[in-house]
């Protein structure tokens, strides 16, 4: 079970400069766990303490934004890539 | 990046201009999709920002300048923008921000925005100075400054 994971350069501070992790789950909220671990605080930039994604951050497994398949619980299998990205945003 | 927030007045236009990872030149301009259709707020569409993200990734190419309109207001970060871009944002990238709430003359104006602090920043327009409406500051034979202090 291998996760290829894209970080977005704000984050990166988290991968000791690195655009692309791996890491591995059965589903999103495992993956970010198990990438917590040698990736110190990287979980807390993209999940709430509530344990929900955060509003500004988007999270996609291959080409699916994951708040359409499930959030955290969202299955992986092996070989899928996941992308962050922060959500451009704001407004008045 | 002002005839894509004129065409989408009155709501907030959004997009990017990307271009070489590290060198800071803006060279490929991508109108996004406002997914908030808002007057007051804008939000790139998420699949859209992926597909130009994994353009951007194959390419090695970063996002250098992420701007947005404002239809009523200055053409300053709000609150909210500030927030979001601090929180989690493009740390690289120049904010631009158009207001087109003058119908005749457009204000563009540059930021850096980190950690909560708002730093503008002077624009150079180079190239087509004939598209510059009005002059701020100062201008060359060939270029205008645009001062922000």
């Amino acid at each position: 079970m291998s996760i290829e994971v894209r970080i977005p350069t704000i984050l990166r501070q988290h991968t000791k400069g690195q655009k692309l992790v791996t890491g591995e789950g059965e589903t999103l909220a495992e993956l970010f766990d198990h990438l917590d671990a040698a990736n110190t605080g990287l979980k807390a930039r993209v999940v709430t303490e509530e344990g929900a994604l955060h509003r500004f951050v988007n999270v996609y497994i291959n080409d699916e934004d994951v708040r359409f398949i499930g959030g955290l619980e969202a299955k992986l299998s092996d070989g899928d890539s996941v992308t962050i990205l922060p959500a451009v945003a704001g407004g008045m | 990046m002002v005839a894509h927030a004129r065409a989408d007045h009155p709501d907030e236009a959004c997009g990017l201009i990307a271009g070489p990872e590290g060198t800071g030149a803006p060279q490929r301009h991508v109108p996004m999709t406002n997914a908030a259709r808002s007057t007051t707020f804008y939000e790139f569409d998420a699949e859209e920002w992926k597909r130009e993200y994994d353009r951007m990734w194959d390419n090695d190419e970063e996002v250098v300048v992420a701007y947005h309109s404002h239809t009523h207001t200055e053409a300053y970060p709000s609150r909210s923008d500030a927030g979001i871009a601090s929180e989690l944002g493009l740390p690289g990238a120049h904010y631009v921000l158009v207001t087109t709430k003058d119908p005749e003359t457009a204000e563009v104006r540059s930021f850096r925005i980190a950690d909560g602090v708002i730093t503008e920043e002077p624009i150079e327009v180079t190239g087509a100075p004939e598209a510059v409406q009005s002059y701020k500051f100062a201008h060359t034979p060939d270029s205008t400054v645009y001062d922000c202090h």
